[in-house]
């Protein structure tokens, strides 16, 4: 019954990840890496980890597979004349492939483990008294014994994260943007006038608003709100 | 030994790690023009590179492999992110993303 299953997964995988490589569109290519995520999911699960087969579908499918997917869609590219070098690779590509495989399986049908090998770090899963799951034993073996790798995962995270934004980010001349220096350096004198007038008179001139010689005309960015910001005063009080 | 292994064997797992390689590095060679199916075909040789942890792991019973692959795919997130955004930045400014055109940025 497992070998059914693994053997389902394993086929639908191999067959997706040659659908990704020869899809014509590359849309296409995308939704047969999702597939193949999918099945690659579980033949984790097969092997005994849970966590990482959820991982891999919320991290791969979630993120990474939908980030292709947008950026595949976002941006107008000509997908069919890129695709006039195929036969003159193709032939060298395969070439390749066939020696890696067959230096593959010569090192997996030759191997043998060493005397020498330490002991294996389980976590604790399957001792008595030790963590029940497999996310138990990995969360006690993340913070414990690879505390330093799982910290510099976060800071390569971050990293990344940083990188992608200071690429992409553009700067638009217009938008309601705030200067924040501006902002702060605000002063009560600067902007507020107080008035002393009659009953009734000066505030209907304006549409019924007072507007302070310094308005946030000065401190929005030029061009935004429509209003070149020389001509900031216009709409000040008489 | 994982029981589930223990029936199957680790052979069928090596032999479908080892077919998502090929297949990733068949990729490369096979669009050689367009860099998003390269990237795929690299997200292809790092979850074969993962299947074989997974499997080696699960064959010993020692859960450093599988720890392993959550490190390698945090590295792979991070490089699709930065990838994905390099190619963005490029289409932007030259309205295309045709692997040769890259040689023109050198000096």
């Amino acid at each position: 019954m497992i070998q059914l299953v693994f053997y389902v997964f394993a086929t639908v995988l191999v067959a997706s990840a040659a659908m990704v490589i020869s899809a014509r569109n590359p849309v296409h290519s995308v939704l047969f890496l999702i597939l193949g995520f999918f099945n690659a999911a579980g033949l984790f699960l097969v092997a005994g980890a849970e966590f990482l087969a959820m991982i891999l579908v919320i991290v791969y499918v979630g993120a990474v597979a939908v980030l292709f997917l947008f950026v595949v869609m976002m941006l107008d590219i000509d997908f069919t004349k890129m695709r006039e070098g195929l036969q003159r690779y193709a032939p060298f590509g395969a070439a390749v492939g066939c020696v890696l495989f067959a230096e593959l399986v010569m090192a997996g049908l030759h191997w043998v483990t060493s005397p020498a090998v330490p002991a294996p770090i389980t976590g604790g899963l399957g001792e008595p008294g030790g963590p029940m799951t497999n996310t138990a034993a990995l969360g006690t073996l993340i913070y414990t014994h690879y505390i330093l790798l799982f910290q510099l995962c976060g800071l390569i995270l971050l990293v990344a994260m940083i990188g992608a934004i200071t690429l992409t980010l553009r700067e638009k001349p217009t938008g309601r943007r705030q200067r924040i220096d501006r902002q702060h350096g605000r002063m009560r004198e600067d902007t507020l006038e107080m008035l002393d007038l009659p009953l009734g008179n000066g505030t209907t001139a304006n549409g019924g608003f007072l507007r302070p010689p310094g308005s946030y005309y000065d401190t929005a960015v030029p061009g935004s709100y429509g209003i070149p910001s020389s001509d900031s005063g216009e709409g000040e009080a008489k | 030994m994982n029981s589930a292994i223990a029936q199957i064997g680790l052979g069928p797992f090596l032999t479908v790690s080892a077919a998502l390689l090929v297949l990733g590095v068949f990729g490369i060679f096979l669009n050689r023009k367009n860099i998003i199916i390269i990237m795929m075909s690299m997200e292809l040789i790092l979850l074969s590179a993962n299947l074989n942890f997974v499997a080696f792991s699960g064959a010993f019973g020692d859960l450093s492999g599988q720890v392993m692959v959550l490190f390698t795919l945090t590295i792979a997130a991070a490089e699709a992110a930065i990838g994905l955004a390099i190619l963005t930045v490029y289409f932007r400014n030259r309205g295309s993303i045709q692997v040769e055109d890259v040689a023109t940025m050198k000096g």
